[in-house]
């Protein structure tokens, strides 16, 4: 293929920006192409520049930006000239002509890149009121005929809706539909799936994939995630800190990385086919020193009942009250912990996998006495006797919260940026009186050894760290007590690929050593592969399967299950996902589900189901092991 | 909704009677009464007091009963539109107020007027264009015009009026319309004189709502879905109308709650010093004379436009803001 043909040329593209202080070099010198028709993988971790590029082809980088180098758009399907974008006046006619109508972009965060207060048909048809001549009648007609394509149900319906009444899978669609509905030549993906659910995530990709051939349009897809980029591209370009490293065809880039950098992201990812005691190789290991947590932590580690933590029958209940204009509103009641038992043994790692929404999250909260359930109870026996942890207050339920600590998602917000990490780190220290101040920094010292931080880091304060330190500071945090049992809500879902190996491997090294008992959440199969001993999958606030970690992942058995592990995008050329066996609903729709694991809307019809070997499904009582198999 | 609408017009009835509870504490708690002051000033002049009189129109007005049985006469009295009487103009309070509040409405009308014309330009340029020079120079002077009280300027312009133009600007009319029936003299004479007051009642106002307007609308740009709109094609003027500007509107909204009842009150100390015939400079007096009945209507006044200003703010941005109307309010 000659250049000339190339859709879209970007040559020595720099980027920088002006911040306090300096400036900061976004985007050195980067040249690539993108052939028309093709979908063109844009792949580097968070601030390697990604965005930058695909704003500066948009012309809406930030007023601080300041852009050199030529981007050439060579858009002959509309009869028009290579044009330099790079050379149009800032926000004039004619960038703003191909803005929407040739180049268009869909953008990570669906909750936000959609204007709450217009209606989603509004949003959508605006498109064609800027690009086209088409009147008011036919504006709507082609934006529900889209809304159709993209997967609306009711097109009619979606057209007067509110973004915030929709899903983020749904609000993705609806953001598709707005860059799709001038059929451009290109269209920029700016990691259209990071913020969604696995599932929902493989039939966006579908979606993606249908619409780009079916409108031979040629897609920039921005990610981090090397499974989608296996599954979607047809070109690979690699960026490292504002740097292209490598670019090619994807066969060559997936069975024949060059770069370092790119050799260190495969090895990175944890992936199904991980001998049992492999270790992940994050780009830059941290060591772990937990040996100087071993002396206090050597006391409490006595040994115990098998069993440290029993949940049985939990339910929880959210009510929900929605108003009309007129009249009463009705209530809607939601179960989102319905009758979920577990045990977690002692030394162990549940992990317990799900979507958003399924009731994960309440059940941690539950634990920690967060959230109080409408039934059922909680049992923690660490040796000194049982106690039933929802009934507990007062002095004896301060003892516990020392033994039952928590690690959070978000590593920004979960840490008070008012505080330096020696605060943060002795919190928990003074409030359940540990020690005096001078005993105090020497713990928080050896906690800081332990998650692998500098000790001269001790008086920082938490926004001079990466996400991924602050992560190690939240993991400290969560020590410092000498916790039995440590619950990791979603801990690396924040961070980027080559971070989180780094972030599981020091979780799996602490828990190694100090001998934690772990419940570890996360909507990520691949990572509680990685992590867990035994697996918990939960759907619609129920525990639909709880089985071993090899079980689970070599043959499992809940429809559901089946469908979560079939959506994961494998960062392998020959394990491409298979769209067409994706359920359009997303898998947690009971309706797709055999007659065997349906409650066909009885209450009590289900129960766990023993399959031997300690795995348990959900399914009918009438329904014998051998029906479930199939 | 309906159900939302009768709801809080009810739940008003129990706010207004303990905002008039707290009033009537308020007005009863510094020692002595009305008459008492009235005794102690016509002493201090040197003139003679006549006690039969006063202790005749003591109970006359019930001040001889006890404070709850005075309360319930005064709510009672409220509900069927006797606000009871001002013993220092001799008048009922209802007459005293009449010809005041309709000036003191038009002024505050005009005055709202002015600062919404003044603010909204300059509050999108100054977000629009932030850190430029335009923007320095704007907010330096907003920043001005909330710093300066009310009152001092005023004065300034008083004074400077004096010198350049010869001319006393006080006042909302010329003075021998003052006791006139409605004219078209009158009114031309009334416009000619409002303008002063509504700039500098307006200043500060204008002032704080260009800076409430910029720090919205710099929020506002900022989010994602003003880049989808860019990408789309929109150009930047109606993008910033039909989006950011559209959110940044709710404050706004919220505004209306607390302009309500600043229209009777605003500005109390500016009306005293250009001598302005509106209700602000009466409320200080009956507060410092003990007129009790002149005072505590004017506050259960405040107090009953306040709540009705809160109520159309709020059915306001249901109205305006789908989110607030669609979401339901569940209980996590």
């Amino acid at each position: 293929m000659t250049s000339a043909a190339d859709l879209l040329r970007v040559e020595g593209l720099r980027i920088t920006f002006s911040v306090l202080g300096g400036e900061v070099e976004a985007v050195r010198g980067a040249n690539f192409r993108i052939s028309p028709g093709k979908v063109t993988a844009l792949v580097g971790e968070s601030g390697s520049g990604k965005s930058a590029i695909s704003q500066a082809v948009m012309g809406i980088l930030p007023s601080v930006a300041k852009v050199s180098g030529r981007v050439l758009f060579n858009d002959t399907a509309a009869g028009a000239k290579p044009v330099d974008l790079l050379s149009l006046e800032t926000d004039g006619s004619e960038i703003q002509e191909i803005r929407g109508a040739r180049i268009s972009k869909i953008f990570q965060e669906p909750m936000t890149s959609l204007s709450p207060l217009h209606r989603i048909g509004n949003q959508i048809s605006e498109v064609l009121q800027i690009h086209t001549d088409a009147d008011k009648a036919e504006r709507r007609a082609r934006t529900e005929e889209l809304l159709g394509d993209v997967g609306f149900a009711n097109p009619k319906r979606a057209y007067d809706m509110y973004p915030f009444e929709l899903s983020g899978g749904m609000r993705q669609r609806a953001m598709i539909a707005m860059a799709l509905i001038c059929r451009p030549a290109l269209l920029i993906a700016d990691e259209p799936t990071t913020a969604l659910d696995v599932t929902v995530q493989a039939q966006i990709l579908q979606l993606l994939r249908e619409l780009q051939s079916k409108l031979n349009m040629a897609m920039l897809l921005i990610t981090h995630d090397l499974g989608v980029v296996a599954n979607m591209a047809d070109e690979v370009v690699v960026i490292y800190h504002g740097d292209i490293v490598e670019a090619g065809p994807v066969d060559a880039i997936f069975r024949n990385p060059q770069h370092p950098y790119l050799k260190g992201l495969m090895a990175a990812v944890p992936h199904f086919d991980m001998k049992p005691g492999e270790r992940l190789k994050a780009l830059r290991e941290v060591p772990v020193k937990a040996g100087t947590l071993l002396g206090r932590q050597g006391a409490t580690k006595a040994t115990g009942p098998d069993v440290l933590v029993s949940v049985r029958n939990l339910c929880k209940t959210y009510s929900t009250r929605s108003s009309g204009w007129f009249g009463s509103g009705s209530t809607s009641r939601h179960r989102a912990v319905d009758d979920v038992s577990f045990d977690i043994r002692r030394g162990e790692c549940l992990g317990l996998v799900g979507e958003s929404g399924c009731g994960k999250t309440t059940v941690s909260k539950i634990l920690m006495r967060a959230v109080t359930p409408d039934q059922g109870s909680v049992t923690f026996d660490d040796g000194e006797g049982a106690v039933d942890v929802l009934k507990l207050d007062g002095a004896e339920l301060k003892a516990l919260r020392a033994k039952i600590q928590m690690v959070f998602q978000d590593p920004v917000s979960s840490l008070s940026p008012r505080m330096t990490v020696k605060n943060i780190l002795s919190e928990p220290l003074e409030i359940h009186g540990r020690g005096n101040p001078k005993s105090r920094v020497e713990t928080v010292r050896s906690l800081l050894q332990a998650v692998g931080l500098d000790q001269r880091f001790i008086n920082r304060y938490p926004h001079s760290f990466s996400g991924g330190q602050r992560q190690r500071i939240g993991i400290a945090r969560a020590l410092a007590l000498v916790p039995q049992l440590l619950i990791c809500d979603e801990p690396v879902s924040a961070l980027d690929v080559s971070v989180q190996a780094q972030i599981l491997n020091l979780l799996k090294d602490l828990q190694k050593e100090l001998g934690l008992t772990m419940l570890f959440i996360s909507h990520n199969l691949a990572v509680v592969d990685y992590m867990a001993d035994r697996i918990a999958v939960m759907c619609a606030g129920r525990i639909v399967e709880l089985a071993p970690r090899e079980v689970l992942m070599r043959n499992p058995v809940h429809p559901y299950t089946k469908s979560l592990l079939a959506a994961v995008p494998y960062p392998d050329l020959d394990r491409k996902l298979d769209f067409d066996s994706l359920q359009a609903s997303g898998g947690s729709d009971q309706r797709q589900w055999g007659a065997q694991f349906s409650d066909g809307g009885e209450e009590n019809a289900l129960f766990p189901a023993d399959l031997g070997g300690g795995h348990y499904v959900l399914a009918r009582k009438s329904a014998d092991a051998r029906e479930l198999r199939l | 909704m309906l159900r939302y609408i009768l709801w809080r017009i009810a739940v008003m009835v129990p706010t207004l009677l303990i905002i008039s509870a707290l009033v009537f504490t308020i007005i009863e708690l510094p020692p002595g009464d009305y008459f008492e002051s009235y005794i102690a000033e016509l002493r201090a002049q040197g003139e003679g007091v006549d006690m039969e009189q006063i202790e005749s129109l003591r109970q006359q007005y019930g001040f001889d009963q006890p404070p709850l049985l005075r309360y319930i006469y005064w709510v009672g009295g409220m509900l069927q539109g006797d606000f009871g009487y001002s013993f220092e103009y001799e008048l009922p309070v209802g007459e005293v107020v009449g010809d005041r509040l309709w000036l003191t409405i038009l002024v505050s009308f005009f005055t709202i007027i002015f600062t919404w014309i003044i603010a909204f330009p300059i509050g999108i340029y100054a977000a629009t264009n932030q850190y430029s020079w335009g923007d320095y120079g704007l907010s330096l002077i907003g920043l001005i015009g909330i710093a300066i009280p009310n009152f001092m300027l005023a004065l300034i312009l008083m004074y400077f009026a004096n010198i350049w133009f010869g001319t006393s600007i006080g006042h909302l009319m010329d003075q021998k319309y003052l006791s006139e029936p409605m004219s078209w003299a009158k009114a031309k004479s009334i416009l000619e004189h409002i303008w002063i007051p509504v700039i500098i009642v307006g200043a500060a106002g204008t002032a704080g709502m260009i800076r409430r307007l910029r720090a919205n609308l710099l929020d506002e740009l900022q989010k994602q879905y003003v880049v989808t709109a860019r990408a789309k094609g929109l150009s930047p003027t109606r993008t910033l109308v039909k989006y950011p500007l559209r959110m940044a509107l709710n404050f706004f909204i919220s505004d209306i709650g607390s302009i309500l009842p600043a229209i009777i009150s605003g500005a109390e100390i500016t009306a005293i010093v250009l001598s302005l015939e509106t209700t602000g400079p009466m409320l200080i007096k009956a507060l410092q004379s003990q007129d009790m009945y002149l005072a505590g209507s004017f506050l259960m006044f405040l107090a009953f436009l306040t709540v009705i200003g809160v109520l159309i703010s709020d059915l306001a941005l249901a109205v305006l803001d789908p989110r607030i109307r669609l979401q339901g309010r569940s209980t996590k």
